[in-house]
């Protein structure tokens, strides 16, 4: 079976689910039925983050490459295959990770209907986590699409004033995406005689379809992304959703077009994914300039963070089609790192949202001084959205530009402003709501983190340095699968604008013979 | 073959005509107060007529001197006929006791519309074809005005039955220029004759015949009696013509299709191509504006038309398998919502069919609320609820034949429907409690719709393979 000896993967997903019914037709009434579904949706996730870290303390880094594997064929045409590889694994920790915050900080933000809430929060951490485990193709598609039902949920009945707007236009959106992958799998599965995700992963589709076929898979993967310009579903559904539905769909949704960019479009087209370099270019580089520009503006706190993921996914799509390690490294630790810092912010809205309910920057104003802890951990976050090093997002987006550089020194020298402006913002949200005079009355009189935010946020504190000061812990699970990747698509890597050459790398014959 | 053996091959309609005649007696004997025995009964045969398929009526073949036969093909379908018929019979008194409009004749009716849907999708002769057909419609056109003291009943009646008519006609006519130009009335002569050579004259009967079955399965632009009716007809009896009627229709089609037509694969597509992009999208922007959730729902099975018969639009086994696995899980889903929408009643009882009733109802009932929901995201496709597999299955019939374009547009358009589904769970879930709606007391519905919601759950996912086998071994039988 696998090196535990049971099938933990399953176990991962039968947890919230056996969990989620529980909440829902559990004997009780009213508010006792309301707190033993919070504890209930608690424990479940703590489990799940326990055998999270299980799995990661006995991944065999430099093992075999897909570990933990499980197959079923229970479903006729597809089976229940599952399986991880260490980009698989970082993902799926951090899920396990932000699921219990997202609940714990729901605690009290959430008054009506927490039955259902808790088991649908517990019914999307089951399908994002279904969505890295599986190893068949199908399985894949169910659960990357079943996610929209549960988030459509989240936003619509829990989110705010316009929140059935934002829901259509998540829903929509992104399914509109969806179902042309669904097409492009199709054939995928007709043309390879299979739907294991690690067969189709070494099948040489012909260049022809790969053009077709990469442009389907684009267009899911563009839209959940979210790339320019089919990202303004994400400000809507960010601003509308509760504290916790956006830090899921920052921390963890977001993630699932990057995954979905290394499972499949990158070694499944490879030859289509260097002939579209540049229109991912292109999108990142106008998204990079355009979102921050946009997020410099805002004056909702929400709506600022949510532009701000935009151009930190532009980071990653830049380091994922930069065909070389440090890009493809980098952008994984840009999503890990925004994962967390995202989350993060937005959970230091929500506590703030929670004492005030407004998004309002200019309600704010001089917390410093009444939460002087607060305001230490929001500036901690800032820091790290910023990218300063010894905090999570610095090694990824460093890693990141340098494979971009290497590749297209424009593309780079665009990227960089991202991180200019992008201080810019971050700075400027900050001193508007913790410094200067306090001219809000209500808001000077808020009080500062109680016990239950504090356990929220250290955690990811704690998380943000570790990645900062030791990012080999994250880097050494996901090294061997980003060679096995780079050794795919190497082949079909563009020619870079900057002619680099490693002398000592490359043998003396090929240098001789290039010149 | 001797007629007792052609007799054994149409067991199941022998059996449901005499019971439709001995109840029908005991119907004009005993009067209204039977009706709860003669529903039962009724039942008993429906589940009889399909016991009888495992013998020779279920893969018998050729009977009646080439002019019936008894395939897995015609097996499955009439098992999902029976299904549907036997369903709409159990569902119905709760409707019509209210009134005291429950009479005896209901379930004769339903049983002799059974044995004209067994008829039609055993047809293997242009004659049978049509026997079969007016039986089921004129049964149907009673059931659609069977609440006869309601104007709305009424209309829809009369409608159904001018426009049926007229179909019929349409109908008649192609099949009398296939028969002039062929000189048979068997499948397999037309099928001969086209191969021959396809003239004028047999594609006009192929067109004309093709138009008086796309009015049965409501395909646009054919469909316009459809949210009439639908809205018109009693809810029990709308909940049969949403099921039964519509497998009957698609499978005898199909069989027209493949087995009549086959030569002429090329002509015909392109007919099935225009009705089923036609269907898909106008069923979808049709529903958009409706306020009557049975008219929702008949806008509904029209967009589910289009997606079956992208399957067809295959013309290989493989495709005819899938339009007989999307029938099977659709009337399981149109079933079940219509089931939910008996249980809308007003706390006095009567029934309601505006959606803004359903206001917050996940507040007020919610497990009538989540089945509802499970119900509208597994017709809009969306997985992973059972729904999805249909949709899978059609658009891979259509990409193993390299016909991908079309399915990329065929897949886009499901978005547009996914729209107003949305907006019915937008309704329950979302919107505050309009709190109309009183609690139910029929075991039957709340039955019925838990094992429809859980056949649609992902639990569905498991009966792939066993589902998959049957519909497979269904549709090589015609080839």
């Amino acid at each position: 079976m696998n090196q535990l000896g049971f099938p933990i993967l399953s176990i991962m997903l039968a947890v919230p689910l056996v969990a989620a019914l529980w909440c829902l037709f559990a004997p009780g009434e009213g508010e006792a039925k309301a707190r033993s579904a919070r504890v209930t949706a608690l424990a479940a996730s703590l489990i799940d983050l326990v055998l999270g870290g299980v799995l990661w303390a006995n991944y065999e880094v430099g093992g075999a490459r897909w570990q933990f594997i499980e197959r079923a064929d229970v479903f006729g045409r597809f089976s229940w295959a599952l399986g991880i590889d260490g980009i698989a694994l970082m993902l799926i920790v951090l899920t396990v990770f932000l699921v219990p915050l997202c609940i714990l900080a729901s605690w009290t933000s959430i008054q009506k209907r927490v039955p259902e809430y808790m088991a649908v929060f517990l019914l999307t951490e089951l399908l994002m986590l279904g969505v890295f485990v599986a190893q068949d193709l199908f399985l894949f598609y169910i659960m990357f699409e079943g996610g929209l039902i549960p988030m459509y949920m989240i936003i619509g009945i829990w989110g705010g004033a316009r929140r059935i707007y934002a829901s259509y236009k998540f829903f929509l959106y992104t399914l509109l995406g969806s179902v042309l992958m669904l097409i492009a799998m199709l054939y995928m599965a007709q043309t390879a005689g299979t739907t294991f995700i690690p067969t189709l992963m070494a099948f040489n589709f012909s260049s022809q379809a790969q053009l077709w076929l990469f442009l389907a898979f684009f267009a899911s993967f563009a839209v959940k992304m979210p790339m320019w310009p089919v990202h303004t579903w994400l400000p809507d559904a960010h601003v509308e959703a509760p504290t916790a539905g956006s830090v899921i769909l920052a921390g963890v949704m977001l993630k699932l077009a990057g995954y979905g960019f290394i499972r499949f479009s990158l070694p499944m087209f490879p030859e289509a994914s260097a002939h579209y370099m540049w229109l991912i270019f292109a999108l990142s580089m106008i998204a990079t300039v355009y979102t921050s520009l946009v997020a410099l503006v805002q004056k909702d706190m929400k709506k600022l963070i949510a532009y701000s993921s935009v151009a930190h996914m532009a980071l990653v799509t830049f380091g994922l089609f930069a065909f070389n390690r440090q890009g493809i490294e980098g952008a994984m630790m840009v999503m890990l790192g925004h994962g967390l810092v995202s989350s993060a912010l937005f959970l230091c809205v929500g506590v703030v949202y929670d004492r005030l309910h407004t998004r309002e920057i200019a309600r704010y104003g001089g917390l410093a001084t009444n939460m002087p802890a607060y305001a230490t951990f929001f500036l901690f976050f800032t820091m790290a959205s910023v990218g300063l090093p010894g905090l999570s997002n610095f090694p990824g987006e460093f890693l990141s530009m340098m494979g971009t550089y290497e590749i297209s020194s424009w593309a780079a020298f665009i990227a960089v402003t991202g991180i200019i402006t992008g201080a810019a913002y971050m700075l400027y949200l900050y001193r508007r709501i913790c410094f200067g005079p306090q001219t809000n009355a209500d808001a000077a009189a808020m009080s500062d983190l109680d016990k239950r935010e504090w356990l929220v946020l250290a955690p990811l504190a704690a998380a943000v340095l570790w990645m900062g000061v030791y990012p080999e812990s994250f880097l050494s699970p996901m090294r061997a699968d980003v060679g096995a990747l780079l050794e795919r698509i190497h082949p079909a890597a563009p020619a870079s604008d900057a002619a680099l050459t490693v002398p000592h790398a490359a043998p003396a014959a090929a240098v001789a013979g290039e010149r | 073959m001797s007629y007792i053996d052609s007799f054994a091959l149409s067991l199941p309609e022998i059996i449901l005509s005499f019971g439709a005649i001995v109840l029908m007696l005991a119907a004009a004997w005993m009067g209204d107060k039977a009706s709860k025995a003669i529903s039962w009964v009724s039942v008993l045969l429906l589940a009889g007529a399909g016991l009888a398929l495992l013998g020779p009526a279920g893969s018998g073949g050729l009977g009646y001197d080439g002019l019936y036969v008894a395939d897995p093909f015609a097996a499955f379908a009439k098992l999902l006929i029976y299904v549907g018929a036997a369903v709409a019979i159990l569902v119905a008194p709760g409707f019509f006791n209210r009134d005291g409009e429950m009479r005896a004749e209901y379930p004769v009716l339903i049983l002799l519309s059974a044995v004209g849907m067994g008829t039609m999708v055993s047809a293997v002769d242009l004659l049978t074809l049509y026997v079969g057909l007016e039986l089921q419609s004129l049964a149907a056109y009673v059931l659609a005005s069977f609440l006869r003291r309601d104007d709305r009943s009424a209309e829809a009646g009369l409608k159904y039955f001018v426009l049926g008519a007229l179909a019929s006609g349409i109908l008649l006519y192609g099949i009398s220029l296939l028969y002039g130009f062929s000189g048979t009335t068997s499948f397999v002569g037309v099928a001969a004759a086209m191969k021959a050579s396809m003239g004028s004259g047999l594609l006009f009967g192929l067109v004309f015949v093709l138009a008086g079955l796309a009015f049965k399965i409501s395909a646009v632009p054919f469909h316009m009696w459809t949210p009439d009716v639908y809205e018109g007809a009693p809810t029990p009896v709308t909940a049969f013509f949403a099921s039964a009627p519509k497998v009957a229709a698609m499978a005898l089609t199909v069989r027209v299709a493949i087995e009549a037509m086959g030569p002429a694969t090329g002509e015909w597509r392109q007919i099935i191509i225009f009705c089923a992009l036609a269907s898909t999208i106008l069923g979808a922007v049709g529903a958009i504006g409706q306020t009557n959730i049975k008219r929702l729902l008949a806008y509904s099975s029209i967009n589910n038309v289009g997606f079956a018969l992208f399957g067809l639009v295959a013309g290989t086994a493989y495709g005819a398998s899938a339009v007989m696995t999307y029938m099977t899980v659709y009337i399981v889903m149109t079933l079940g919502s219509l089931i939910c929408v008996l249980q809308m009643r007003t706390a006095d009882g009567t029934p309601t069919e505006q959606i803004a009733a359903l206001s917050g109802l996940s507040r007020t009932r919610p497990a009538l609320a989540a089945a509802f929901a499970i119900f509208m995201f597994s017709l809009a496709g969306i997985p992973p609820l059972f729904g999805f597999w249909p949709k899978f299955m059609v658009f891979d019939a259509l990409v193993r034949v390299d016909m991908w374009p079309l399915a990329m547009i065929g897949i886009a358009t499901s978005v547009i429907g996914a729209f107003y589904y949305l907006k019915i769970v937008k309704t329950i879930y979302f919107d505050e409690p309009a709190g109309v709606l009183a609690p139910s007391r029929s075991m039957i519905e709340g039955v019925l719709i838990a094992l429809a919601a859980l056949f649609v759950s992902p639990l569905g996912y498991l009966m792939i393979g066993p589902l998959g086998r049957i519909t497979q071994t269904a549709a090589n039988a015609l080839f």
